[in-house]
């Protein structure tokens, strides 16, 4: 429910380790909504969300710890450089990284020798890719949250996160995404969501 | 969770050296109004003398005002602030090391600058350690309250009106008895009291504050 409008009601899933959620739906469909709703950044009128069979607005910090969330917004300031933000990001979620992994997670998405820029200056795909390159030192947080990840991005970004996202499944973890492109994730368990945009 | 608290403080001040005009903003501003008053007045030493912590007084409080919109408003436009929210860390120290960075660039600095602004008003020296001192009991006590604030009137249009609105009334108990410390001292009594009313309102506002402002702060980005 946004404002005096039903966005989508009846939803009822679950996700088990190894699952992949996705969340289609045209433009204004409440996609982003139902992603805040499912980090507790939103509460929904009515319903619950449950994490291990604990409701996450009691839970709070406890699933936020292992909540990895990337939104619409990148989330970097562009004053700091690409190394600033991917350190402050990452000790926000609890994980602390070195300077040696966090050149790693850059280079891997092909910001080697930009780490020292201010990320004001990068181009929009660049500033995605600072954001997402946190997904590299989050293997250990059991479930990714992802809002539009390939939103900016090229082909081999996309296909380097595409890999990732399948390496981080294989693993047990459980990933909900939004997208409006084709996605190539070999894994057994692909969960889909479609949202209908009309108004009710 | 102490690192989280350190990561904030050097981030913000990180932040803060790189857009340094915005804090000389609040610090040209501050020097600017205390300024003001000396020429406005005219050279009459007893009548500055009189007015001197009043006008320091206020003119801290609203210098401290004057950087609280960028408090979250930042953070919260290029979202940032969503992962605060959804930090591991609890919110409430993240928002306190926030408004320990917001003081430090704001507060501490005007803490600073005052006693050698003072010397306009021909401010006996003995007074410009009580008033230096009462500022910075009371500064800290203005960025915590301003938090809470800044919080509320997130993402609103117009908020910066209505933050004044709704922060310079709670400020007034600061402002009654900072100033007064410093008239206290001048008249010849002792200024013990006042002191520790300040240190308690600071206890206060640390132990509260940032509770409340992270609370406000959940409210606002929903």
């Amino acid at each position: 429910m946004r404002g005096r409008r039903r966005l989508f009601s009846g939803l009822n899933f679950a996700l088990r380790g190894g699952d992949l959620l996705r969340v289609a739906g045209a433009n204004g469909s409440g996609k982003t909504s139902l992603l805040r709703i499912l980090c507790g950044l939103l509460s929904p009128v009515c319903g619950k969300v449950r994490w291990c069979g604990g409701d996450i607005r009691l839970l709070c910090e406890e699933y936020w710890q292992q909540l990895l969330y990337i939104g619409h917004a990148h989330a970097v300031k562009g004053e700091l450089t690409a190394m600033e933000n991917l350190v402050v990001s990452c000790t926000l979620a609890g994980v602390n990284v070195s300077r040696e992994q966090a050149l790693e997670a850059l280079s891997r998405l092909g910001l080697a020798g930009y780490e020292a820029l201010p990320v004001k200056i990068l181009s929009r795909g660049q500033q995605r890719r600072v954001a997402l390159a946190r997904l590299f030192l989050s293997e250990k947080i059991p479930l990714w949250i992802l809002d539009e990840p390939f939103d900016a991005l090229d082909a081999g970004a996309v296909d380097c996160v595409q890999l990732l996202i399948a390496q981080h499944l294989a693993h047990g973890g459980a990933v909900v995404l939004t997208t409006h492109q084709e996605i190539k994730i070999d894994s057994p368990q692909v969960q889909r969501i479609e949202l209908d945009s009309r108004v009710n | 969770m102490f690192t989280v608290l350190r990561c904030v403080i050097y981030r913000d001040l990180l932040l803060a050296t790189r857009r340094w005009a915005d804090v000389l903003t609040a610090l040209v501003f501050f020097v600017i109004v205390v300024s003001l008053f000396p020429l406005g007045v005219g050279p009459e030493p007893n009548l500055l003398r009189t007015i001197a912590p009043g006008v320091i007084w206020v003119a801290a409080l609203l210098a401290s005002m004057l950087s609280l919109t960028r408090m979250f408003s930042a953070d919260y436009a290029d979202g940032t602030l969503e992962q605060m929210l959804l930090s591991a860390a609890p919110l409430g120290m993240i928002v306190a090391a926030k408004v320990a960075a917001h003081w430090l660039v704001t507060g501490l600095l005007v803490v600073l600058i005052a006693p050698l602004l003072a010397l306009q008003f021909d401010l006996p020296q003995q007074l410009l350690a009580t008033l230096t001192l009462s500022l910075l009991l009371g500064t800290p006590v203005l960025s915590m309250i301003g938090a809470i604030g800044a919080a509320l009137t997130l993402g609103l249009r117009g908020g910066g009106a209505l933050l004044s609105l709704l922060v310079l009334p709670l400020y007034v108990p600061v402002l009654i008895i900072g100033a007064s410390t410093v008239d206290m001292a001048a008249a010849g009594l002792g200024t013990e009291a006042h002191f520790l009313l300040l240190a308690a309102l600071l206890v206060v506002a640390a132990a509260f504050a940032p509770w409340a402002a992270a609370a406000a702060l959940r409210i606002s980005a929903e």
